[in-house]
Formats: structure tokens, sequence, C-alpha cells
């Protein structure tokens, strides 16, 4: 008879600790050191989703966590594994996206002798974490997971990374016990102070212009529902950034569109007028400000709600600022109004229509245009299904033309940029939420950098339908060398790409050519009655611009218009 | 303007490289920075130096807030306070200026703390002003190496 023993291994004790945090799913790649885990997880519950590229596997994570509003958890091998994580570990960083990133390291005893795939991931991560562990005993794995959940999802959300080495995932008998969390430094703001929230009532009821401009932090903090009611209470206005899509319904008459680069002309305009700005959840990027936080907001009395205190006054000189989570300080506000005055909004209201009618977003109906495509595919899928794009031209379409309904159905790279993120972001959306749509908007040159994850789809069998803009050009650059380069095209045409319909095909996905605008509305409801994925791959003219735009070193009242 | 803030941070390894990096990528200049273990063997205090204006020291603190491993941040510069730096200065000395050299060491009282043939090691502590102070006077004498801490701060008791 044998010892009896509860220890387990290290692995294993890792992903128990892992389900204690609720994880169902985890994208991830294998390789050498972490061989020990995937032992483990052959008896594990917890689904694993193979990627074809770790920076596919960290995309999807995040598409999952903007998704769902859960921690995405992600996992790679040491060396070139973990290294290849970092674009996506930086995205998520940009955007404050909770992901928990699993690396695997070398064993502690080869630790720092530039041994085979070994790179110093904490260090080559360290300004684009929130936080980050080397763990160097199994026995610390329930704690530091437990607190990499926890730093991840509270607070202004981010990327935490546990670095775990091989022997550390092979330890044996690793006695279990409880995690208790020791983060003395770390500190999470709620609610607002009185004084703080009677100020800001006091402003709204003497604005006569007010904007509320709303970002990323009401989607994180879950507070579209509370926006709504305070902006249908005092019909006040809202802007959002990129971030914010879907914070105000579309369609909502106080939405008055995005604002910024390629913001609506009533938004910006709005902005530049107004005499009391409710910022919630922003940071003043400057693909809003167009970099000229002094020229921003001018006249304007600002209120800067977020949950960061170092986002206040960082860019933009904050009048009132409330440290806090948008949802409660939001709701604390509302509930400070009855004793005020709901602000005289009529002149403001008359002004904000006269620029919407004079500056209404507008496209060619007689070619196939990408904003058709986009408006047709809002029609027929609806503001409830999900959009996932890359970065480009086509983004900035979809965040024009598509009608967003809810902030969580929108999943794009906004902070960062950073192609490639569409596809495998799409495959973590859908397998967030298998039972709706998932769309991904995309351009040719975006596609080209996670095409590979075309696999990953067909293996998982995830009904995407992929909208390809393709115009054989790398167009945001193209449209900026011709505005602000005197038309000197310089390494932006694609030549050599395949016909991305036969590669659908190829991985056994279904593909459609779109070449006029008769076929549009056909393509599009038959890719979304198709019951598996559909790559439609629509022939857009490289002419086509993104307007309004602010050129670079304008305030945003500067647009180039038509 | 120079601040100092004293930051209580995590007694780890890995703790340092952190706080030195968030000033290496914000573009922070640190005049100096001090580190050692406090009285609590789980806390290291910093004493760091460092230039700016209102608003570039009001990110700073924040930024540093930020980190999980930092426990407190605290900007010393209008607090009344005790602030002490150590300096260690080998000077060279021949028998003409011997005695002008101890004499100046003792002005500053500072302490003598090695002796060669031709050279002396002294050690000295204070405000960074005497010890600018220090260095400018021996300077003539020939300074041959000088290794100074950074300042730490303490907060005076209330009286």
């Amino acid at each position: 008879m044998g010892e009896e023993t509860t220890g387990l291994k290290g692995a294993t004790v890792l992903l128990n600790a892992l389900q204690q945090e609720g994880v169902d799913v985890i994208f991830g790649y294998p390789g050498g050191v972490v061989l020990p885990l995937y032992d483990a997880l052959v008896d594990s519950p917890i689904r694993h989703v193979l990627a074809r590229h770790e920076q596919g596997v960290v995309y999807a994570a995040d598409g999952y966590a903007r998704v769902s509003g859960k921690v995405g958890v992600c996992l790679a091998t040491s060396g070139p594994g973990a290294t290849n994580l970092v674009t996506g570990i930086a995205n998520a960083y940009s955007d404050s996206i909770p992901l928990v990133v699993l690396t695997g390291q070398v064993p502690t005893t080869l630790l720092g002798s530039d041994s085979f795939q070994e790179a110093d991931i904490i260090g080559i991560t360290m300004p684009i974490t929130k936080h980050s562990y080397l763990v160097k005993d199994a026995r610390e794995l329930p704690r530091i997971v437990k607190e990499a959940f926890y730093l991840a999802s509270t607070g202004r959300p981010g990327p935490v990374l546990i670095d775990i080495p091989k022997d550390v995932l092979a330890q044996e008998n690793v006695e279990p016990f409880v995690a208790e969390m020791k983060l003395k430094g770390y500190k999470v703001f709620g609610r607002g102070n009185n004084g703080k929230i009677e100020e800001v009532a006091k402003a709204l009821s003497e604005s006569r212009k007010p904007v509320l401009y709303a970002g990323g932090g009401v989607v994180t903090a879950n507070a579209e529902g509370i926006l709504r009611h305070l902006s249908d209470k005092t019909n006040l206005p809202v802007v959002t950034t990129l971030m914010g899509l879907g914070s105000l319904p579309a369609g909502h008459p106080n939405l008055l569109g995005m604002v910024g680069m390629h913001g609506t002309v009533t938004a910006n305009y709005a902005v530049d007028d107004c005499d009391l700005l409710i910022a919630v959840g922003v940071r003043f990027d400057d693909r809003v400000t167009s970099g000229m936080g002094h020229r921003f907001a001018t006249k304007a009395k600002v209120i800067h709600i977020d949950i960061d205190p170092v986002e206040i006054s960082k860019v933009v000189k904050t009048h009132i600022r409330i440290v806090g989570d948008a949802r409660e300080i939001l709701e604390e506000v509302l509930d400070s109004l009855p004793g005020f005055t709901v602000p005289q909004l009529s002149d403001w209201w008359s002004q904000l229509r006269a620029w919407q009618n004079e500056h209404t977003l507008g496209y060619d109906m007689d070619r196939l245009t990408p904003q058709m495509v986009i408006k047709c595919l809002g029609e027929l899928a609806g503001g409830e299904a999900i959009i996932t794009t890359d970065v480009g031209q086509h983004q900035m379409w979809a965040a024009q033309y598509y009608p967003t309904a809810h902030p969580r159905n929108y999943a794009t790279s906004c902070g960062l940029g950073a192609m490639g993120y569409g596809l495998p972001a799409a495959v973590g959306a859908q397998i967030a939420r298998t039972d709706d749509k998932v769309f991904l908007i995309t351009g040719d040159g975006s596609l080209q950098m996670s095409i590979q994850e075309l696999g990953t789809i067909a293996q998982n069998k995830l009904p995407i339908k992929i909208i390809l803009l393709n115009n054989g050009v790398l167009g945001m650059v193209r449209q900026w060398q011709k505005m602000f380069y005197s038309e000197r095209y310089s390494q932006i045409l694609l030549q050599g790409n395949p016909d991305f319909v036969k590669v659908a095909e190829a991985y056994g996905i279904r593909g459609i050519h779109v070449d006029s605008t008769e076929q549009v509305r056909s393509a599009i409801t038959e890719a979304i009655n198709h019951p598996g994925p559909v790559l439609l791959d629509f022939a857009i003219s490289p002419e086509e611009a993104v307007l309004p735009l602010v050129p670079p070193g304008n305030v945003i009242t500067e647009m180039i218009v038509r | 303007m120079l601040h100092t803030l004293a930051v209580l941070v995590e007694n780890h390894p890995g703790v340092l490289i952190r706080v030195a990096g968030l000033f290496t990528r914000r573009g922070y200049n640190i005049d100096s920075l001090t580190v050692c273990q406090t009285e609590d063997p789980e806390l290291s205090r910093m004493t760091i130096v460092v230039a700016g204006d209102d608003q570039v020291i009001e990110q700073v603190r924040n930024q540093l807030s930020k980190l999980v491993v930092v426990h407190s941040v605290t900007d010393l510069t209008e607090e009344s306070v005790v602030d002490r730096e150590l300096a260690l200065v080998r000077i060279q000395v021949s028998s003409e200026t011997r005695s002008e050299v101890f004499q100046t060491v003792d002005v500053f009282r500072g302490r003598v703390v090695d002796m060669g043939r031709n050279d002396i090691t002294v050690e000295l502590t204070g405000t960074i002003k005497k010890l600018d102070a220090f260095v400018h006077a021996i300077q003539p004498y020939g300074l041959l190496e000088l290794v100074r801490t950074g300042k730490i701060a303490i907060l005076r008791s209330e009286t």
C-alpha cells in the first residue's frame, strides 16, 4: 500500500486555480516548456482553443473579454511563444482589456543562462502589463492566480502576466491550500464624494450647452443603461469615442456620433462650442483631441469622471475631477438631480440639429462603396450582432455606418491600432457568445496579418461572417499619401494578393465574390442564412476615402468633409 | 523645481526596475534615488528626488501610486523634514597641503576614514548643499574620487 497523498502537480494546481476563477476556455498554443500543462489539460474540463499563431491566441482572448465582460485567458510557451504575444498584450493594455496571460518559462535552474527558447518576458512586457508575476514555487500559484484575476478585472482593467517555469508546472505533490491575496499597495476607487456630485449637478443645471463625452470606461463599468437614463432625463447630447461606441444605441436622438479625427461634424462642433463637457471614462486620446489638448473644448467647464486618477488633467485641464466607477458616479449624479432644475437646452438643440442637417454622412449610391456595404449589413444584421474589425479605413467606415446597439457588440483595436486583430478577435467573440451572429469587417491588408486564423475558424466550426472590403491597397496609408504627401504613393500596392474566396475555400469556408451593387444585399443575406462561416469579398475602389477627417495638427472643427 | 518623494514599496526582486522603468518610459528625470529595507522587512523605502513643475510631479505621484508594488507615495517637498546625504571623498594631499585639507575637513565636520601616502578618504554627511560646498572647497587640493548616496529624508517630529 502506497502512502496516501493529497498533493497535485503544479500544472493541475494551476488549472484548478483557473477553474476557481470561473475560467472555462483558454486560447493557447503549445510548446516545449508548457508540456506539463498540456498534459494536465487532457484531464481538465477547461476547453482549449488552438489558434495558428500566438498573436491569434492573445487577440482571441481579447475579443472574448470585450464581448463577454469576463477576463480573457491565453497561454503560450516560453521564448518565441511569449514574445509573439507582445503586440496583443500591448493592445489589451492600450484599451484596458482584462486579460490573464500565461507564459511558460525555462526551468528555474536555467533561468538567466540564455538557454533554449528563453526570453525575459516579464522585463519585455513590464511597460504594457498592469502587473506581472514570475512563479518560483507551485504553492504560490493559487494566490497568484487569484490576485491576477482580481488585478486584471478591477479598477482600470488590463493585462496581467504570469510567467511559469517548466519545473514549477512539473512540481510534484503540491499541497493545496487556501489562497489569500496580498495586495496592500493596490487601491480600487468606487463611489465619488458627495460634494463633487453636487458640483456636477449644479454645473449641469447651470449649463446651456452641455455635452456628455463617453468612452471605454462606460463600457467597462456597464454604465450604458444609466448613461441613457441621464441623457433621456436631462436631454443631454452625447458624443462617443471609438471605445465608447454603443454607449448610447445608434439611432438614439441624443446621440451626435463619434468625436475626433473621423468623428461627425456635429459631434466635433458640439465639443468645440459646449459650455460644459462631462467626460466619462475617456483619456482624451490624440485621435480625439488631435493632440491639441490646450485647444480642445476651450469654452467648456470640464468634468472628468474616471477610475484612473492618472488620466485626469493629463491632457485637458479639468475643473471638476471625480475618481471612481462610471456607473456608480452617474447613478449618484442622477439621484442628486431632482433638487436641481434640468437645464433648458432648446436653443442648444436647435443649433445641434442645424449642424446635423447641414452635415449628414453621405456616399454615392451608384457604385459599390464600402459605406453602402456596411449600411446594408447594418440593416440586415441589426445592432444586436457582434462586429469585430481590423484597423484602417474599413474600421472607420464601420464605426461611422454600422448601427451599434450595445457597447459590448463592437470589438476593435483602438489605442494601439493593431492590424491583424479582427479575425482572431472574432474567434474569441464567437466562442464567448455562441448564439450571437459575429461579423468581421476587415480589409485585404489587415486580413493578411492573421489570415492563418481561418484554420481556427474551420477547426472550431465557428459561423463567423467575414466582410472583406478589398481594394488591393493599404487604404488608409494611401489616403494619407494622397491628401498629405502630394499623391506620392509609396509601398501601398498589395500586388500578389491571393483570390481570397479560393483561400477561404481551401480552409473549407464558403467564399463569395461581390463586385456590383446589385449583389450586395443578396450576398449578405446568403451569408447570414448560411449555417457556417462565410467570406464575402467586396471589390471596392482604392479611391474611396474616410471622411470627415481632421488633418493632423488641426483643431477638431477644422475638418475635411468631402 | 526639485521634489523629494518618499515611496514605500514591496521588498521584492524586480520592484526597483518597475519604479525606475516608469521614469524612463515617461521621460521623467530622476535626480537621485536611494532604496533600502525599512523597519518592516516586507517593505522598502525609496527616496526619489525628481525635477518638474506641479503638473509633472502630480503625474509622477499618480503613476507611482498606480504600481501594484507601491504602497504609498508622499511628497516631502513642502514638509518639515530632516534630510541627509552621505559622501565618501578621496582627496589628494601633500606635505604642504595636508594641514589645510584636514582643517577644511574639520570645518565641515567630516571624518577621515582612510589614509594613504598621498591621499586621504573622508566621510561626510549633511544636506546636499553642505556636501556641494565641501566638494567645492576641496577641489583646489585635488579631488580624486567622489561617491554620494543621494538624499534620504524623514518627517520631523511634531513639536
